[in-house]
């Protein structure tokens, strides 16, 4: 084999190098620099959680959220955003980012509760804002499940579908799927409005309104469907798809079934007819 | 069956046989029995379509007879204390109420409002297909064009049957639905105001729609489809079926089995399959699920509002349209409603109602017609039919343009988009894509008739050259390939008359003549006779 060297003008050479240099580049970015890596000791105090979270702020929001927290034309200001925002954003793992776009995806939580909470503290010391609720707030009370209906088929159903399936927005925007989300979420999604989401500030929705909403959102989740497979809880339009595939394709192999199948006796008359045919057939 | 003469008395025996009798002696049944039990049907899977539709029917009268013993038609008031806590000491409709204690509290309630439903699916699907089939295979040509209308009635009545079900449970959806159906009214110019407050007995919702809707829904309407089904039949049952050409079948045969004792046993084993497979869907899978959308209150509204399919295409041209209205002398015309909901179906239903009119003005057929067509060999009707499916389809697929834009992470205004160009090109590719197809399928049929089909047996001559053998078709394919008629462009003879004025209604001879060239100016002969001997003959198959 030859020695690397005597390739080293071949034409692909260049692309190689490059290749090796970004693969470097990138393995260094995700030892020293990526948001899981970010050290920041953790402190017990208030101020040290502050401090703590202010590093983790620097290190993976501020490029679009600002130095300061003060906004971008990549992100909006998150002064007096609260406490509860972040959590929600950062523990569905909604921010940080990945990509800009209609509506920014969930994907796998990067903090661990801790950290998240400092940078929560971080935020919520620039200006206040909605607090991260009580676990009290958003618990499921058999009580109120009635009231949560009501609300939830004024309030939310009109974008989370009856079943809280999710739907469609506009500009390829969503309301997404409540099926897994958790209480807690939840509760401070309608307490900030994260993303497309109007929010509903206590003065709107109280939190006895919030919890009962919740009771609901689980209730019924957890509930069977009563009338068998659910074909995914959308209503009239997976029900016409069903019968259209399954139902139409069942039938008609009935049909074909039934059709097919013929008397014995004039089976055998054809069976005789066809032999005829085809003796004839081949003496021609 | 017994027969008494006047030489010998035979006396029945068995116990079918005495009651034969019995009732022969008094109505006089043999005869009748004797005609018409030995009445011969041809035997497709494709003529079951409607069979489906007959069966799902009778499966809707009876779980429908079972559902009105417990439902409460009133829009009255009432407060839920029933067996589904999750809507416990709601207010609510006596309409809802009593639907949800079907659900939950009246034993089998919840399998049959479930068979109801499906079977109604199942009916409308059914009658769409069998509709279709009707289409592509020119069955609705004379004599039977009247029958074909009273099919085309029944398809738009159980339109309207099935919206009135689905409207009559109260729940969310179903005031959603009345409310669009309120909006299409208020639409319509002039009249559209008096003829919603004559609807719903004043303001929406009001307090009549749900006692009225009921008696459309379970009598009105039912009514007339019941004695629509039956003229069906009787006409089918006297002009008796059409069949596909083949050995021995002839405009003026038919050949197939005895309704007694083959099809009595086809066709009741046919519904008993169709009730079993509905019973079936009605048992395991979920549909209208009627306490998860809640009771209808005019303030709420749920992501994922659609009706069920067969309206599914008003839906889709509705959120199809663009925006546009007119105001003028204080007066909206609502176009953004009107031409979805009113014009474009107006058009497309009274399309299919007169095609078979349509039909024979342009090939000027007389002729009765008892063998069907390939849909190949007519390649303007097929294509005529692809264009339209693909325009409802279209329009039905909009219809749930929220689930496809979730489903597929697309943007709503996409897919609207895309849509709106998509009804407009589409039935236009469709059309020419189906020709295209027609012809080539034509092509090969002849091809076949006068080549024979490739055997896959290569052999080499002496000089080298390789060629397969073709193996000449039996008989009876080949008939059943050279079997259609060629249609040809009607010409145009008298235009003016011998003083040179123009001959009367000339404009209408001119379109005519304009629709047979498009429909018949491109063809694909049949082989003649001639053609036929001269390639047996050449023998290089």
């Amino acid at each position: 084999m030859k020695s690397l060297s005597t390739r080293r003008r071949h034409p692909l050479a260049a692309f190689v190098v490059l290749a090796l240099a970004l693969a470097f580049a990138g393995t260094l970015f995700a030892a020293f620099l990526s948001p899981n890596s970010a050290s920041a000791d953790s402190g017990t105090s208030n101020a040290q959680a502050i401090a703590n979270g202010k590093a983790l702020y620097e290190t993976s929001c501020s490029s679009c959220h600002g130095q300061n927290a003060e906004g971008s034309s990549y992100g909006p200001s998150l002064v007096g955003s609260g406490a509860a925002a972040v959590d929600f954003q950062v523990s569905t793992g909604r921010m940080p980012a990945q990509q800009p776009g209609a509506q920014i995806q969930k994907k796998a939580v990067l903090y661990t509760q801790e950290q998240i909470d400092e940078m929560a503290a971080y935020i919520d010391s620039l200006g206040g804002g909605p607090a991260v609720p009580d676990s009290s707030k958003y618990q499921v009370d058999d009580n109120l499940v009635q009231l949560g209906g009501v609300l939830f088929r004024t309030t939310c159903s009109q974008c989370h579908n009856f079943a809280g399936e999710g739907g469609a927005l506009t500009d390829g925007k969503y309301a997404p799927s409540l099926t897994q989300t958790n209480p807690k979420a939840i509760y401070e999604a309608m307490l900030t409005g994260p993303q497309n989401m109007p929010n509903f500030p206590d003065t709107v929705i109280s939190p006895m309104e919030k919890q009962a909403i919740i009771s609901y959102i689980v209730t019924m989740r957890d509930e069977p469907n009563y009338g068998g497979a659910g074909l995914g809880r959308l209503g009239p339009t997976s029900e016409g798809l069903f019968i259209w595939t399954f139902g139409l394709i069942a039938l008609l192999l009935f049909a074909v079934w039934i059709a097919a199948h013929t008397t014995k006796a004039s089976a055998e008359r054809v069976a005789k007819a066809k032999a005829a045919t085809g003796a004839k057939g081949g003496k021609e | 069956m017994s027969t008494s003469t006047s030489n010998e008395e035979i006396v029945p025996t068995t116990l079918g046989g005495k009651a034969s009798d019995y009732l022969d002696q008094r109505l006089g049944i043999a005869g009748a029995a004797k005609k018409n039990l030995r009445k011969i049907f041809p035997d497709h899977w494709s003529f079951m379509l409607g069979e489906v539709c007959l069966y799902s029917f009778i499966i809707l009268l009876l779980s429908g007879i079972f559902l009105t013993l417990f439902f409460t038609p009133s829009m009255g008031e009432v407060t839920y204390n029933g067996s589904y806590t999750p809507l416990d000491g709601i207010k609510m409709s006596e309409a809802y109420a009593s639907t949800l204690n079907i659900s939950f509290d009246v034993r089998g309630g919840l399998l049959m409002r479930q068979i109801h439903h499906w079977a109604a699916l199942v009916f409308v699907m059914g009658i769409m297909v069998h509709m279709l089939r009707i289409f592509f295979t020119g069955a609705f040509r004379k004599p039977r064009e009247l029958n074909w209308l009273i099919g085309f009635t029944l398809f738009v009545l159980a339109l309207l049957e099935g919206f009135a079900g689905y409207s009559l449970p109260d729940d969310l959806l179903s005031g959603t639905g009345l409310r669009i159906m309120q909006g299409i009214i208020l639409s319509i110019p002039i009249v559209g105001t008096y003829l919603s407050y004559f609807f719903f007995g004043g303001l929406f919702p009001g307090h009549v729609l749900i006692p009225r809707l009921f008696t459309v829904h379970i009598l009105l309407v039912p009514g007339i489809i019941l004695a629509l089904i039956t003229a069906h039949l009787i006409l089918v049952f006297y002009q008796k079926h059409t069949q596909w050409a083949g050995p021995g079948r002839t405009n003026e045969n038919v050949v197939g089995l005895p309704l007694m004792p083959v099809y009595m046993a086809k066709a009741g084993g046919f519904f008993f399959v169709v009730f079993g497979f509905i019973a079936l869907l009605g048992g395991l899978v979920s549909i209208n699920p009627i306490w998860d959308y809640g009771p209808y209150v005019p303030t709420q509204i749920t992501a994922g509002s659609q009706p069920d399919f067969y309206i599914g295409f008003f839906e889709g041209a509705l959120r199809m349209m663009p925006n546009w209205e007119i105001n003028a002398w204080g007066h909206t015309l609502s176009l953004n409603i009107l031409i979805p909901a009113v014009v474009v179906p107006g058009i497309l239903f009274t399309g299919l109602a007169i095609y078979p009119f349509f039909e024979a003005w342009v090939t000027g057929d007389k002729r009765e017609h008892h063998i069907l067509d390939r849909p190949r060999n007519m390649p303007t009707r097929t294509a005529i039919g692809v264009a339209g499916i693909v325009f409802y389809g279209i329009g039905w697929i909009n219809g749930g343009n929220d689930l496809v834009a979730t489903h597929f992470n697309l943007s709503v205004e996409t897919i609207t988009w895309v849509d709106r160009v998509l009804i407009f090109v589409g039935p236009v590719f469709g059309f020419w894509l189906t020709r295209r197809i027609c012809f080539g399928l034509q092509r090969r049929d002849r091809d076949k008739v006068l080549h024979g089909r490739e055997s896959g047996i290569i052999t080499r001559s002496p000089e080298g050259q390789f060629s397969e053998i073709h193996t000449p078709l039996p008989q009876g394919d080949l008939h059943k390939l050279t079997a259609h008629d060629v249609h040809r462009p009607l010409t145009l003879t008298e235009v003016t008359d011998s003083n040179g004025v123009p001959a009367p209604k000339l404009r209408l001879a001119k379109l005519r003549a304009r629709a047979t060239r498009w429909y018949f100016g491109e063809r694909v002969e049949k082989p003649t006779e001639e053609e036929y001997r001269q390639a047996i003959s050449s023998g290089h198959h």
